[in-house]
């Protein structure tokens, strides 16, 4: 079967009015799921009730499939300005859009760092001109990401950054750290947080256990993470600041956060696809695509993240896609890159494993991807209300195809998902009332 | 086997496996070893290697060595018109040096590359080094690295048969296979002795692939060394890890002596050379715990008075001169299977 994906460019005819037909809208932001039909006029919401009567431009049938506020990823490496080899704003957007995500969130590990205004003025500008999807920009919390001085953060909120982050790796300084969570406390902006203390992951390659041990490779310890996670968590206690856990991974982490939301702290967590279903297990050292930080942990660690994704411990799930290019991942495991892109195969893996296992209900699902983050960050996104920006994904649950890295739209090549078959992924993509969708579709 | 017959296929395994590992080949004048064959194999690692393959290597490293003992010509024609690089990203003397051997006496031609002088340093990735060798018709590639799976990433890159000289803390078999040749030649048999490893475990590709090779024969095993050089969360079937060497080495047959590397000093993993060998060194006089006529194995190279004393290297007991030899003879072995699938020539 043909693969191929076929975006339509924005410059392409868009049809002024938009009726999706009958399928089933799980819109968790409005707590409705039921089967409806969905309106949109000039890019906006228009209408979501059964049986809409209107004579529109273009008529998708929806019929049988799962119809969403557009998927939300609050954790993806575009790697531009600097990096292209890897990826840019526009392969990015195109991953984005076939994988069902209409807003993504940028981090600011780039070269050079984005860590001041004029760099994120410029990164909103690209985004808006790449224009397939949304794109918002994370600026950095210190200069350079170094942990040593403060990023002019007050400048960046007004050039339009979203939220803060040193991703890429935890800020040693506890000072720093501190003062940012009481500089932008009057901001209500979070910061967002790598957490695995820097000497007990020096040098470290895949989670360290069983697996690490007989490998001989050089592991990093869940310690790590939840000393990290303790310090951000108790930082923001004492401050009232906001600190939001970057791809939560080890059970006691989850647990620490859990107990410091039970005590009032203002502390959020996400979780990826890859640490809610894959162990360490699968680490082979002669392929670099399991490689990630924080790794892949255990079996036991799923299941705490999964637990705490549940019970509202963990508040979304993001990809963390982190494209590198080919050359960079196809070699020695010790010296290939840390990241893999996950916007391609997010809905597919969450649903092969959690939902159609029985793991995950939809509407939990759903909103861990669209209403969730969208309130956490304040973004006008991740809900079917009336005159909602009409960012819309449409996903069949049934549909079954295999991850293939030739089919990818990103500049990433290596994932551990390639080769797997998957039951689920978004046949269709609607940003601003733009409809994009496979070619079979 | 007639009187195996009526036998369920476990006890049938079982039973092969112990008169395998107690290094019997044939009953009845049939040989077990028959439908045995490394010819075409890449040697990565040992943990892809059935007890079987082991005694196979064994036995011809037995030939081998009689035919680097015999002394006059030691040249045999078995790989006469075949090529072979050492591909060394690492510094080696006796590994690189055994196996150049190795290839000249079974009649090959051998090339040893030094990452110090090749395009290594202008660079070139590990994939685009092992194309060019390719490029060039050689049919295998010895090759040491740094990084742990970088000889079974070779494997998927280039056709030519790759034997691993080492990557990184993960592998080290031929090390693995002259260490159980060399115990087999001195002590009569594998199975049943009980064998500690002492030392840097954490970072050794050798204690990881004695434990592969012989927990496969039936040995059993005990590491020792300070917590800080164990590996954290190790667990396998038929070895025991002890934070005291003296319980590691009560009433052992033989002791393996892993070198202790000085940079692990300055990375705040034991605090002085001198304490380590106060603690942890293998003297004299803590070689009474053991048997008697304990063996002493160290890969080399050795640093004397800091995880073993110069009266313990050059002791009676002592075998690691011929663990030397043994190596030229098991790297024979492993080449003359895998590249000519053992046969006469």
């Amino acid at each position: 079967m043909n693969q191929t994906w076929q975006i339509k460019r924005p410059e392409s005819k868009i049809s002024s009015t938009l009726l999706i037909r009958g399928g089933n809208v799980v819109d968790p932001a409005n707590n409705f799921d039921g089967v409806a039909d969905i309106l949109v006029i000039d890019g906006k919401i228009a209408a979501v009730k059964p049986e809409i009567k209107f004579s529109a431009d273009y008529e998708y049938n929806a019929a049988g499939k799962i119809v969403t506020p557009g998927l939300i990823d609050m954790h993806v490496h575009f790697r531009e300005p600097g990096q292209e080899s890897k990826e840019d704003f526009l392969s990015g957007s195109k991953a984005a859009v076939a994988g069902g995500f209409t807003t993504v969130a940028t981090m600011p590990n780039t070269s050079p760092v984005v860590d001041n205004a004029a760099l994120v003025r410029s990164m909103v500008k690209r985004a808006e001109d790449v224009g397939l999807i949304n794109i918002k920009i994370i600026g950095a919390v210190t200069k350079e990401q170094k942990g040593q001085e403060l990023a002019e953060m007050r400048d960046m909120i007004a050039a339009g950054a979203v939220a803060f982050s040193d991703d890429g790796h935890f800020d040693d300084n506890a000072k720093i750290f501190l003062n940012a969570l009481d500089y932008l406390h009057e901001t209500g902006k979070i910061i967002i947080c790598h957490e695995e203390e820097t000497t007990l992951v020096s040098g470290g390659v895949m989670n360290e256990g069983k697996r690490s041990a007989i490998l001989g490779l050089k592991g990093r310890p869940t310690v790590a993470e939840d000393i990290a996670v303790a310090r951000d968590v108790l930082l923001a206690e004492y401050t009232g600041g906001r600190v939001h856990i970057a791809h939560i991974s080890s059970a006691r982490a989850v647990e620490i956060v859990r107990d410091a939301k039970k005590r009032g702290v203002k502390v959020t967590a996400e979780v990826t696809p890859q640490h809610l279903t894959m162990t360490d297990d699968l680490v082979n050292p002669a392929d670099a695509s399991t490689k990630i930080n924080p790794p892949l942990r255990t079996k036991k660690d799923c299941d705490a993240c999964l637990a705490g994704l549940i019970d509202g411990t963990i508040d979304f799930i993001v990809t963390d896609h982190s494209p590198h290019a080919p050359e960079e991942k196809d070699r020695e495991y010790i010296y290939a890159p840390s990241g893999f892109p996950g916007l391609e195969t997010s809905v597919g893996i969450l649903f092969t494993e959690l939902y159609h296992k029985g793991k995950i209900d939809l509407k939990t699902l759903i909103s861990k991807m669209t209403a969730e983050p969208a309130q956490i960050f304040g973004l006008n996104a991740g809900t079917l209300s009336i005159d909602a920006p009409a960012d819309i994904t449409i996903i069949d649950p049934d549909f079954i195809w295999t991850v293939d890295a030739k089919n990818f739209y990103t500049k990433g090549s290596h994932s551990p998902f390639i080769g797997r078959e998957l039951k689920g992924r978004a046949v269709a993509t609607i940003v601003r009332g733009n409809l994009m969708k496979l070619n079979q579709f | 086997m007639k009187f195996l017959i009526g036998v369920s296929q476990e006890l049938a395994e079982l039973f092969f496996c112990r008169i395998i590992q107690a290094g019997i080949d044939k009953i009845e004048g049939v040989s077990f070893l028959e439908s045995v064959n490394l010819l075409g194999r890449s040697v990565v690692a040992l943990e892809n290697f059935s007890a079987e393959e082991i005694r196979l290597v064994l036995n011809t490293t037995r030939k081998m060595k009689q035919i680097i003992r015999r002394g006059g010509e030691k040249k045999l024609p078995n790989l006469r018109g075949k090529a072979i690089v050492n591909l060394f990203y690492e510094p080696s003397t006796r590994t690189r040096t055994s196996f150049e051997l190795a290839g000249k006496y079974l009649g090959a031609d051998v090339v040893s590359i030094n990452s110090g002088t090749s395009s290594i340093v202008k660079g070139e990735s590990l994939r685009d080094t092992l194309k060019t060798i390719e490029a060039m018709g050689v049919d295998a590639i010895v090759m040491r690295h740094k990084a742990e799976g970088a000889a079974d990433f070779a494997t998927k890159i280039v056709k030519p048969i790759i034997i691993n000289a080492g990557d990184g803390a993960h592998a080290h078999p031929s090390q693995a296979l002259l260490d159980l040749f060399t115990i087999e030649q001195r002590k009569g048999r594998l199975a049943g002795l009980k064998v500690a490893i002492i030392g840097d475990i954490l970072h050794s590709r050798v204690a990881r692939s004695d434990i592969y090779a012989m927990t496969k024969m039936g040995m059993e095993i005990h590491l020792a060394g300070p917590k800080t050089l164990l590996p954290r969360f190790f667990s396998f079937d038929g070895v025991t890890i002890h934070e005291q060497i003296e319980g590691a080495i009560a009433n052992a047959d033989v002791i393996n002596v892993l070198r202790i590397q000085l940079e692990r000093q300055q990375a705040g993993l034991f605090p002085s050379t001198r304490e380590y060998a106060r603690v942890f060194g293998i003297n004299e006089e803590r070689l009474r715990l053991a048997k008697e006529n304990v063996l002493i194995l160290h890969p080399g190279p050795q640093n004397k008075g800091l995880e073993i004393s110069s009266e313990v290297t050059y002791c009676a007991q002592s075998a690691i001169q011929e663990q030397v030899q043994n190596g030229v003879a098991v790297r024979m072995a492993l080449l003359d299977l895998t590249l000519n699938g053992g046969g006469e020539k």
